[in-house]
C-alpha cells in the first residue's frame, strides 16, 4: 500500500517582498504582505514528493491559517501534493505554539497517515517547536533534523539520518511517526505547469474548530498562554566583511581572520 | 465541514485568475533562478540555449499552446503571453523559444487536420521537436504575398523550390511550416498554400545564420529548398488557403511579440529602479533626483499601459472579436515602441554603467529593437490598424 504522508505547511509573509510588519495588536499583519509556503516546509514537501516518485505515496497538506491559506496551498498542490486540509477559524487568530499544536493534532486525528513531516522552523515565528509539540500530543515517535528519510513500508518502520554537531545519527522508529527535516533533504522542485493546471481539480477540505470538536474559548487566540507585551527593532548589524576569491584563498583568509581574533 | 474546489471562479473581474497568477509567479521564479543567470552568456556566445529549451520543456512551458488531447495544456492566449512576458523579463532570447514554438505551430492549430495534429502535436508539446514558421523571403518581407517559393504537385507529393529568410529557429526546428505558391495565376491572396515540412530532408539546407544586433541566442536562418518532396498529406489546409492561414497566424502571434516587449520593458525598469535606489551621487540616491524619479515613473506607467493593452487584446482575440487584427497590431505596436523607449531610458538611468555589459540593460535595449521589426514592422502594424479603421477602397 502506498505510504500516506501528511506535510504540515504554513503560509508566511513572502520574505522576498520584505513587507512584513506588525499590526496595532503587535501581531503579524498578514494582509500587509503576500503569503508563500514557509520555505523550510517546502523541503519536506519535496522529500515527500521524492518518496511518491520512488515508491508511491499519497501526500496531504495540512495547514492552519486564515481562509486565504487556500491560495498558498495551491502551490503545494501544483508541486504534486494530492489533497489539502485547511483548518481555519476566526478564533484561531493569535494562537500560540501550544494552541497551534493542539489544533494540528486534532486535525491529524481525523486523517490516516504513516508519516507526518514538518519543516525545521517557520520564517515568521521562528519557534521551531510545533513539530515536536504535535508529536508529543499524539504520542508519536519524533525524529528531528532529518537529512534523509527512508521509510520501510513493508516493515512498518522509518529510518532517518539526523544531522548533529558531530556528524549524524541513524534513527529508526515504527510508523506512524513525525519527522522534522532540514534543507539537506534537497532543493524543492518548481511546480510544473501541468501541475498548476491539475491543481484546480484537487480537493481542499476546510475545517473549523467546531468541525474538529474544539472549543474556541479553550483554544486559539483567547486561550493563548503567550502575550506580546512590547516590540523593538533589533540593533543594526555591525559592518560585515565579504571575502572574495577562490574557495582555497577564501578559506585561508577566513581562518587567518578568525585566528587573528583568537576565535580558532 | 465544507468542501471547496480550488477552481478559480470565472473571471468576473478585470484581473488574472488565481491559476494565471500562480503560473506567472512560477515562471518568474524559474526565470529569475535559472534563466537570468544565463542571459549574458547566451548573448555573448550567440549560441542557441539548448539547456533553456530543456528546462522549458521539462516544466511543460512549451506545452502551453497545444490542446490537452495531444499532450498540451490548452492554455488561452493570455496565459501564453503571461508566460512569454515572464521569460522575456529575464532573457528575450529564451522567450523566443516559446514564441516561435507557438508561431510555427499556429498554421496547424488554425487549419491542421486531426490526423496532422495527432501526428505532430505530442512531440511539439513535449518540446522534443521545435517548430519554425517559414513565410518571409529575401524579396517578400512586409509584402508577404510576393512570395516566390514554389510548390508543384507531383503525384501524392508536392515539390518545393525556393528560399526563406529570417526564419527564427530555422536551424534547430524539426518542423517548418512553409508557405509556397501553388497557383501562380490565381488572385494575389489565393496563390499560396501552407506545408508542414519535416526537416532535415533531402534538398533542404540551412544556408546561413544571421549575425544580429540582439536576440543573439535565437538562430535566425536562411533556408533553401531544392526539389524538396513533401507528402500531400502534409499540406495544411486547402490549396490557396495559405494567405488566410498566414494572416490568421499573425493575428494570434503578434501578441506573443508584444508580451516579449512588455517583459523586456519590465526587466529593464526593474534594473533601473534597483540602480536608482543604490547609486548615490551628490550625497543622495539618484532616484531621489526629480529628473530620474520622473523617468522611472514614466517607464513604469508606459510599461503598465502596454501590458494592459496586450492583456485586453489577448482576451478579445481569444473571444473571436471581428477586429482581432486591429487588437493584435495595436498591442504589438504599442508594446514594441514601449520596450524600445523604456530600455533606452534604463540605459540612460544607469549612465555609463548602462552602456557596458556589466549590467543587462544594454542587452535589453539591443533585444528590444527587434520587437519593432519582426512579425510585421511597426509601419505594417499601423497599416493594419488604419485599414481596419478606413476599410479598403472599393
Amino acid at each position: 500500500m502506498a505510504l500516506r504522508i501528511v506535510v504540515l505547511t504554513k503560509p508566511v509573509p513572502d520574505p522576498a517582498a520584505a513587507a512584513e510588519k506588525l499590526g496595532p495588536d503587535s501581531r503579524l499583519d498578514r494582509a500587509a504582505s503576500p503569503a508563500v509556503i514557509n520555505g523550510n516546509d517546502e523541503y519536506l514537501l519535496e522529500a515527500a514528493l521524492k518518496l511518491a516518485d520512488a515508491q508511491g505515496a499519497e501526500i496531504t497538506l495540512l495547514t492552519m491559517a486564515p481562509a486565504g491559506g487556500i491560495e498558498t496551498m495551491r502551490k503545494g498542490l501544483a508541486m504534486g501534493a494530492h489533497r489539502g486540509v485547511l483548518v481555519t477559524d476566526p478564533a484561531l487568530g493569535g494562537s500560540d505554539v501550544l494552541s497551534t499544536a493542539r489544533v494540528l493534532a486534532a486535525a491529524l486525528g481525523e486523517l490516516e497517515y504513516d508519516l507526518v513531516f514538518a519543516g525545521f522552523d517557520t520564517s515568521d515565528g521562528v519557534g521551531g517547536v510545533v513539530g515536536a509539540a504535535v508529536a508529543t500530543l499524539l504520542k508519536l515517535p519524533y525524529l528531528s533534523s532529518a537529512a534523509r528519510i527512508e521509510p520501510d513500508a513493508e516493515g512498518g518502520k522509518v529510518r532517518v539520518r539526523r544531522i548533529s554537531p558531530t556528524g549524524f545519527d541513524l534513527l529508526e522508529a515504527p510508523m506512524p511517526a513525525l519527522i522534522v527535516g532540514t534543507q539537506l533533504l534537497g532543493e524543492p522542485r518548481y511546480p510544473s505547469l501541468k501541475g498548476i493546471m491539475a491543481a484546480r481539480s484537487k480537493e481542499v477540505v476546510t475545517k473549523s474548530l467546531a468541525d474538529l470538536g474544539l472549543d474556541g474559548e479553550q483554544i486559539g487566540g483567547a486561550a493563548s498562554a503567550t502575550l506580546v507585551t512590547g516590540k523593538r527593532t533589533p540593533p543594526p548589524r555591525a559592518a560585515t566583511r565579504v571575502v572574495r576569491g577562490t574557495p582555497a584563498e577564501g578559506a585561508k583568509e577566513i581562518v587567518d581572520l578568525l585566528a587573528s581574533r583568537r576565535l580558532v | 465541514m465544507r468542501k471547496v474546489s480550488t477552481t478559480p471562479a470565472p473571471s468576473a473581474t478585470y484581473r488574472l485568475t488565481e491559476e494565471q497568477v500562480l503560473l506567472r509567479d512560477t515562471i518568474r521564479q524559474l526565470a529569475d533562478e535559472r534563466i537570468a543567470p544565463r542571459a549574458a552568456e547566451i548573448d555573448r556566445t550567440a549560441e542557441f540555449p539548448e539547456d533553456i529549451r530543456q528546462l522549458l520543456a521539462s516544466q511543460d512551458v512549451l506545452a502551453l499552446p497545444f490542446p490537452t488531447e495531444h499532450g498540451g495544456l490548452g492554455a488561452d492566449l493570455l496565459t501564453i503571453c503571461v508566460a512569454i512576458e515572464q521569460i522575456a523579463r529575464a532573457c528575450a532570447t529564451s522567450s523566443l523559444i516559446l514564441i516561435v514554438q507557438e508561431l510555427g505551430a499556429l498554421p496547424l492549430l488554425i487549419a491542421g487536420s486531426e490526423e496532422q495534429k495527432a501526428r505532430w502535436f505530442p512531440d511539439l508539446a513535449s518540446g522534443k521537436t521545435l517548430a519554425a514558421f517559414g513565410l518571409t523571403e529575401p524579396e517578400a518581407g512586409s509584402d508577404a504575398a510576393a512570395t516566390r517559393t514554389r510548390a508543384v504537385r507531383d503525384g501524392d507529393a508536392y515539390v518545393i523550390n525556393g528560399t526563406k529568410r529570417f526564419i527564427s529557429n530555422g536551424s534547430v526546428a524539426g518542423l517548418v511550416t512553409v508557405f509556397a505558391v501553388t497557383s501562380p495565376e490565381a488572385p494575389r491572396h489565393r496563390r499560396l498554400s501552407c506545408f508542414g515540412v519535416e526537416v532535415p530532408t533531402e534538398g533542404f539546407r540551412v544556408a546561413r545564420l544571421e549575425h544580429k544586433m540582439g536576440i543573439r541566442g535565437s538562430p535566425t536562418a536562411e533556408l533553401t529548398f531544392q526539389d524538396v518532396r513533401v507528402p500531400a498529406a502534409n499540406r495544411i489546409g486547402e490549396e490557396g488557403q495559405g494567405w488566410d492561414i498566414a494572416m490568421g497566424t499573425l493575428d494570434r502571434s503578434r501578441p506573443g511579440v508584444a508580451a516579449q516587449a512588455v517583459g523586456l520593458a519590465q526587466g529593464a525598469l526593474e534594473v533601473a529602479v534597483a540602480y536608482a535606489r543604490d547609486r548615490k551621487q551628490f550625497g543622495q540616491r539618484i532616484g531621489d533626483f526629480q529628473m530620474i524619479g520622473a523617468m522611472l515613473a514614466d517607464m513604469d506607467a508606459r510599461t503598465e499601459a502596454a501590458r494592459q493593452l496586450l492583456y485586453k487584446a489577448c482576451v478579445e482575440i481569444e473571444a473571436g472579436a471581428p477586429d482581432a487584427s486591429r487588437w493584435s497590431a495595436a498591442c504589438k505596436l504599442v508594446a514594441g515602441d514601449t520596450a524600445m523607449a523604456v530600455t533606452t531610458d534604463a540605459v540612460q538611468v544607469l549612465g555609463g554603467y548602462g552602456y557596458i555589459d556589466e549590467f543587462p540593460v544594454e542587452r535589453m535595449m539591443r533585444d528590444a529593437k527587434i520587437t519593432q521589426l519582426y512579425e510585421g514592422t511597426q509601419q505594417i502594424q499601423r497599416l493594419v490598424i488604419s485599414r481596419a479603421l478606413l476599410g479598403r477602397e472599393g
